[in-house]
């Protein structure tokens, strides 16, 4: 997979954050044609994941580090988000849909993390964090220009 | 984002402007809280025209308010959803709890 560009943001688990991050991934996948709906949903995938590092990885502590890398290669676009929080015990619940261990949210993140994009992908160890890969392929024209290109 | 809350007959039309994401998410909640016990509204009228992003705290909000405002006997609906915004609250199941209006009027004839 040939590398095209790539960026890293280092941010605290602060709520304003959250648009930072997924202004940021937006504007990074602008190189690419994405159409309008796919960005939309990028954001959508982006904010889960980050909102999920600060409420739940830091449970609210303003004060942990959250880690995006986002990188474009000649087809996808992966975007790892990385806590050092707290840490998911028993992940095959945590990924069934509806299920939240806050009773005053409704547990769609990852449901839209897995409507939006092509693969997600979670590591995740108690006290020890979490990190979330998000992949999106990327538009099919722009694919078949580039694997001719290469 | 930002928020404008107003209440007609027993409704609190509450108008969201803006991204409704976490940042937006417990200021909102307080907010239609507190004005939903000092006006003393029983139904609530979510409209969505003014949201430019929305995801599951945002959502979240909305959810939260129904299942409150429903123990108590009230009504919530939903009008003015952008076409961005349509796609998430189909998948967030929300729609089939919640009814959707074109517009203030349609909804609140409904509440009424
Ligand atoms: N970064 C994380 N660190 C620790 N726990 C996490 C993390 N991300 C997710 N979880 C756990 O996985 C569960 C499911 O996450 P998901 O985003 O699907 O739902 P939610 O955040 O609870 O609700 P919603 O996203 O609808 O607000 C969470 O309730 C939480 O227990
Ligand atoms: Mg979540």
């Amino acid at each position: 997979m040939r590398l095209r560009n790539r960026m890293k943001l280092e941010f605290l688990s602060r709520p304003e954050n959250v648009s930072l991050a997924r202004v940021a991934v937006a504007t990074f996948a602008t190189e690419v044609d994405f159409n309008l709906s796919d960005l939309e949903e990028i954001k959508v995938a982006v904010s889960e994941a980050v909102s999920n590092a600060i409420v739940h990885g830091y449970e609210g502590k303003p004060t942990g580090t959250v880690l995006l890398t986002a990188t474009l290669y000649q087809n996808e676009l992966e975007i790892v988000i990385e806590d050092r929080g707290r840490g998911i015990a028993d992940l095959a619940r945590a990924l069934q849909p509806g299920t939240s261990s806050d009773p005053e949210r409704m547990g769609l993140g990852f449901v839209f993390m897995k409507s939006f994009m092509d693969e997600v992908d979670v590591w995740s160890e108690a006290g020890q964090g979490t990190r979330v890969k998000l992949v999106k392929t990327l538009p099919g024209e722009l694919r078949a220009q580039n694997l001719a290109e290469s | 984002m930002s928020l404008e809350v107003q209440k007609q007959h027993d409704t609190l039309i509450v108008r969201v402007c803006g991204e409704f994401d976490l940042r937006a998410a417990d200021y909102c909640r307080r907010d239609i809280d507190q004005k939903l016990k000092t006006q003393g509204a029983k139904h609530i009228l979510f409209n969505l025209g003014g949201v430019t992003f929305i995801d599951s705290s945002g959502l979240g909000v909305i959810l939260g308010r129904y299942r409150k405002v429903t123990e108590n006997g009230g009504k919530v609906a939903i009008s003015n959803v952008p076409p961005r915004v349509t796609r998430i609250l189909e998948l967030s199941g929300i729609t089939r709890l919640i009814p959707v209006y074109a517009n203030e009027s349609l909804a609140l004839k409904e509440l009424a």
